[in-house]
């Protein structure tokens, strides 16, 4: 999946969690936390300021939103205190994917016990 | 009767010791802080060279304040004259005033005679900073290149200082490498002080 393709998606994401906040019959909604679909599972998470964090794994998975908190500080610190970073644009910052990377590992193997 | 327990008022403010200071600043504050004076120096500059000088520039500002305020306050007043004594003063005493910890290793360079190194694995200032690809070798070590060449300026060392990114086995990313080049001068003094 290209960078063009991922913000497509991206964008198409923002949208569907903005309507479901219209949509949700029980007031004081934020949006879609988790999608359960056949072959994926989608969580999301919504910072304070409304920048949304969506990680997209295999079907009953768990502690995925310890991960997204995880990669919800790993942005601020590598991206966001990056004088290189342009906001709102695709993140290139090595020390960020570097970090990513680490974290789903260390996830990975915490899960499967391997 | 002897006053017990009595503060001593200083009349002049002048007179009222230097305090230590709070010893600590949030690391996040630094680096938003830091990352700002390289955004605003990249909108001002035409190439890169200009960005490692002014960053430089900034740091020798920085350098020269706490040579005179270390001096003052941990030193008791004393100057260094011997090219080890204040190469030591800045891998211990200012690294650890200014990043909580001394530097990783001071090197004498095989070369030549007037380079010195101070190395450090994980730069306090490059800590967040990914460098793009299309800078080259632009380091954000040229601050602390530039602090380094404002103490050893005033403590009468002249020196050129440079920043370089130096690629170890077995470490993920280059540990950073202060280059310090002294003056002939300095070498003819030290030479004559035996």
């Amino acid at each position: 999946m290209d960078t063009n393709d991922s913000l497509r998606v991206a964008s198409l994401w923002h949208s569907m969690h903005a309507i479901s906040q219209q949509l949700s019959p029980t007031t004081g909604c934020s949006g879609i936390e988790l999608l359960e679909a056949d072959t994926f599972d989608l969580h999301c998470f919504q910072s304070l300021t409304g920048t949304k964090f969506f990680v997209v794994c295999e079907p009953g998975t768990q502690h995925m939103e310890a991960l997204l908190k995880v990669v919800y500080e790993l942005y601020t610190d590598y991206v966001l205190k990056n004088p290189f970073y342009e906001m709102e644009m695709p993140i290139r910052c090595e020390l960020f994917d570097i970090n990513l990377t680490q974290a789903v590992q260390k996830d990975r193997v915490a899960l499967l016990g391997r | 009767m002897i006053g017990v327990g009595k503060i001593k008022q200083y009349s002049n403010i002048l007179e009222k010791p230097l305090s230590k200071g709070k010893q600590e600043v949030s690391l996040s504050a630094f680096a938003f802080l830091f990352s700002e004076l390289v955004q605003y120096n990249q909108t001002r500059v035409d190439n890169i060279a200009e960005l490692e000088r002014r960053l430089e520039d900034a740091g020798y500002a920085v350098g020269a304040r706490v040579l005179e305020l270390l001096c003052h306050r941990d030193k008791g007043n004393r100057r260094e004259t011997r090219l080890l004594g204040i190469l030591s003063f800045v891998h211990s005493t200012v690294w650890k005033v200014l990043f909580g910890k001394v530097a990783d290793s001071l090197e004498k360079g095989t070369e030549h005679e007037d380079e010195y190194m101070i190395s450090e694995k994980d730069l306090l200032v490059n800590k967040y900073i990914s460098i793009p690809k299309d800078m080259g070798t632009f380091n954000c070590g040229a601050f602390v290149a530039g602090i380094v060449r404002g103490v050893l300026d005033g403590a009468g060392f002249p020196a050129v200082v440079t920043a370089h990114f130096v690629p170890m086995e077995g470490l993920q990313r280059p540990r950073t490498t202060i280059l310090i080049k002294f003056a002939e001068e300095v070498l003819q003094r030290e030479a004559r002080l035996g």
